[in-house]
């Protein structure tokens, strides 16, 4: 599963980042490597961005470049 | 001795107020040879120290994935600074780090400066930087870029600094970077940022394995070295592998640094509650928008700008006519010093309304809430190839395009920020609707206000049409992505933002002193003499008078073929203010009402429409093209910017005039 098939509110742990390199490498960067958790903290009121917290900040992508990040999602 | 000493740390960490707070007002600005990336330069003395500070633009790492990164990377990796200044924002500090790690690689002399401790506090957190300052084997200082706080010792460790070391990490990772070292000895021979290159080869950065040049031999033997480094860290790819090793040192690195009281909802996550709320967060977003229309073109705006103006015309123009007149001065040479007056005046005049523009601006953007409209707005703007954070600029440019267009600077990416620039003259700036009220009251008189609502309408749909087209033709590759980082809210520090408000206004101020200065002073020439460069009084004989003539039947079929209009168009160039004057110029009437007569026998309501809109889209004034000249970096994409508006322009003109005149 990736992270667009995530619930706000809920929590989920990155396996992998797929995508175009330059892209990938951004979101890699900004801390969403193997083992993170991410948290899904709301959607945009258009429904795209999503808003998620990575290593204690928020940040903000388009549902598009979530459905690069392949996640496992955690039980709370 | 002169020091030479890079700023570098990640977007959103206060670099810019730091940067501000160091060099004070001995700053240069430009642009990065070749791009439109803003390239500051400060210096400042300590004891017998000269330190030359150079602003970097934010980037996240040291990657070549932007031209933030490229540049950063180039002026670091070339230019070799003394010492590197790398500011790290404290509530943010692993990904911070994650910069400040690659940094360290290269070998150059570094000093941390943590900013933004007092907030940490306040969430109950703390750091204990003398031991990350031993973890790093870094000099690390706490600062506070707002308050000033932390000054004397950052300035203290930049001057006394020469310690370089680079990091140690894991020995199995050390091990296959001594490999590659050997591999990158063989390609270059000398050993400046050793470890960096060796870590940018072990990562497969596509700019640093293509400039080594290396033999097929080679390149098996590193790909072999990144299978073995990806096997160790039970990793599929590289690039995350490395990104992987830095991050657990980091995180390792914070366990031993940070004590955390598990803190309640914060401040910051309380007013995102409310402002990016999936109902409330639109209409508090407008909400905020009209407050900052209200004030900057309402009454306080337009006060100001009454007051300005009358300093303008009734003490200084006034004064130095009179002075220039009882000297005798030749009629000419007053008449051109009344024109540079009335030119560089009636854009001056906008600067109160700008500097409130840009202190919105200032506000909105240093406690973050800008990051937030940009989230709100992307949702909508992206379908017509336009990013969320194009919005405020999109909307700006009602009032007047040049800050528009320098607002447009908060796009990172090229392709955004041109698209952007392209379409904001659409969206009818202020000083278009005396032409829309003088024909719409002459037209329409029982409709004027709707007619002149409409031509806003026209715009916008113009705007969401050609944003469309352009997505799917020229802007076809634009990566458009919205990864963006929301900062927690601040309050902004009163100083900090008057000195963002002031550097943007004194950008704006140089330019009406230089290129609109010189351009009213060609107009003025132009009007005044003929092509035998003889001084004429008939202004129909002058230069522009003829190219008037010349270009007037490619008006025919807009319904307004006339030379007059033509002038004025051309006159609009300078200001849409001066369209309307120059046509009583033209048709020689001494006021509206007499213009009024002129106009309704020379157009139909079907031309009126069609020169309004006319008006409405084609190419900005020189203060704005000046200003999209600056942004964009080319002439060339200014001209053919220019180009493009006056082409739809002429289009939808046309449209315009035979629909309305099948339907009148």
């Amino acid at each position: 599963m990736t992270l667009f098939d995530c619930q706000v509110g809920e929590k989920a742990e990155v396996l992998g980042v797929s995508g175009e390199r330059a892209i990938r490498k951004r979101l890699i960067d900004m801390g969403i490597t193997t083992g993170t958790v991410l948290f899904i903290r709301k959607v945009a009121p258009m429904g795209d961005p999503i808003e998620i917290r990575c290593r204690g900040y928020e940040l903000s992508l388009r549902k598009e470049e979530a459905k690069t990040i392949e996640v496992r999602r955690i039980d709370r | 001795m002169n020091f030479k000493v890079a700023l570098a740390g990640n977007p959103n960490s206060g670099k810019t107020t730091l940067f501000n707070r160091l060099t004070g007002s001995k700053q240069h600005v430009g642009n990065w040879p070749g791009v439109t990336i803003e390239k500051k330069e400060g210096s400042f003395q300590i004891e017998e120290h000269e330190i030359t500070l150079v602003d970097l633009p934010g980037i996240y790492s040291m990657s070549v994935y932007s031209m933030e990164e490229i540049v950063a990377r180039d002026f670091i990796m070339e230019e070799h600074p003394d010492l590197i200044l790398n500011i790290v924002d404290g509530t943010n500090i692993e990904r911070n780090l994650y910069l400040s790690l690659q940094l360290k690689e290269l070998g150059i002399p570094m000093v941390i400066a943590v900013n933004m401790l007092d907030e940490l506090k306040g969430k109950g957190i703390t750091l204990d930087l003398k031991q990350l300052s031993a973890l790093l084997d870094t000099p690390v200082v706490a600062i506070s870029a707002k308050n000033g706080s932390g000054m004397a010792e950052l300035i203290h460790e930049l001057v006394h600094n020469t310690h370089s070391s680079v990091l140690e990490y894991d020995s199995a990772t050390e091990a296959i970077i001594r490999q590659i070292s050997v591999i990158r000895e063989a390609c270059r021979h000398d050993h400046v940022h050793d470890k960096f290159y060796a870590m940018k080869m072990l990562e497969n950065d596509e700019a640093i394995v293509r400039d080594l040049r290396m033999s097929e031999a080679q390149l098996n033997q590193l790909e072999g070295l990144q299978k073995q480094f990806c096997d160790q860290r039970g990793q599929r790819e590289i690039d995350m592998a490395v990104a992987d090793m830095l991050y657990s040192l980091i995180e390792m690195m914070m366990k031993q640094c940070v004590k955390k009281r598990e803190s309640e909802t914060s401040v910051s996550d309380r007013i995102d509650m409310i402002v990016t709320h999936k109902y409330l967060g639109i209409p508090v977003f407008f909400l905020i928008l009209f407050c900052m229309f209200i004030v900057t073109f309402g009454p306080i705006g337009e006060g100001l700008k009454g007051w300005v103006e009358m300093v303008i015309n009734e003490v200084l123009a006034a004064n130095l006519l009179a002075a220039l007149a009882s000297m005798a001065v030749a009629p000419w040479a007053l008449d051109l010093v009344n024109t540079v007056i009335g030119g560089v005046g009636s854009v001056l005049s906008f600067m109160p309304q700008i500097m409130l523009l840009f202190l919105f601006l200032s506000v909105l953007e240093d406690s973050g809430y800008m990051s937030r409209a940009a989230f709100l707005m992307d949702g909508m703007l992206r379908k017509i190839g336009l990013n969320g954070k194009a919005f405020i600029p999109m909307l700006m440019g009602f009032g007047c395009t040049v800050p528009a267009v320098m607002a447009s600077r908060v796009l990172e990416h090229e392709q955004d920020r041109k698209m952007t620039i392209l379409l904001i003259p659409f969206m009818s700036c202020g000083a278009k609707l005396p032409v829309y009220a003088l024909f719409a009251g002459i037209f329409f008189p029982a409709h004027s206000g709707i007619a002149i609502f409409s031509m806003y309408v026209l715009g916008i749909l113009v705007a969401v049409g050609c944003g469309f087209l352009l997505r799917h033709t020229v802007f076809k590759d634009n990566e458009s992505t919205f990864i963006l980082e929301l900062p927690p809210y601040r309050i902004p520090s009163f100083q900090v933002t008057m000195n963002h408000m002031w550097q943007k206004a004194k950008g704006f101020l140089i330019k009406a002193g230089t290129i609109i200065f010189s351009m009213t002073v060609l107009l003025w020439v132009l009007t005044n003499f003929s092509f035998a460069l003889q001084m004429v009084d008939d202004p129909t004989a002058s230069i522009l008078g003829l190219i008037g003539r010349f270009i007037a039947p490619l008006f025919i079929p807009l319904g307004f073929g006339h030379w007059q209009s033509a002038i004025a168009l051309i006159s609009g160039l300078i200001a849409k203010e001066s369209v309307v004057s120059s046509m009583a110029v033209m048709y020689n009437v001494g006021n509206v009402s007499q213009l009024a007569t002129v106009l309704t026998q020379v157009f139909t309501p079907a031309s009126a429409i069609a020169f309004m809109t006319f008006v409405l889209l084609y190419a900005p004034c020189v203060a704005a093209i000046s200003a999209i000249h600056s942004e964009a970096g080319s002439w060339k994409y200014t001209l053919k910017s220019m180009g493009f508006q006056i082409g739809v322009a002429y289009c939808v003109s046309f449209v315009v005039y035979h629909v309305v005149s099948l339907l009148i």
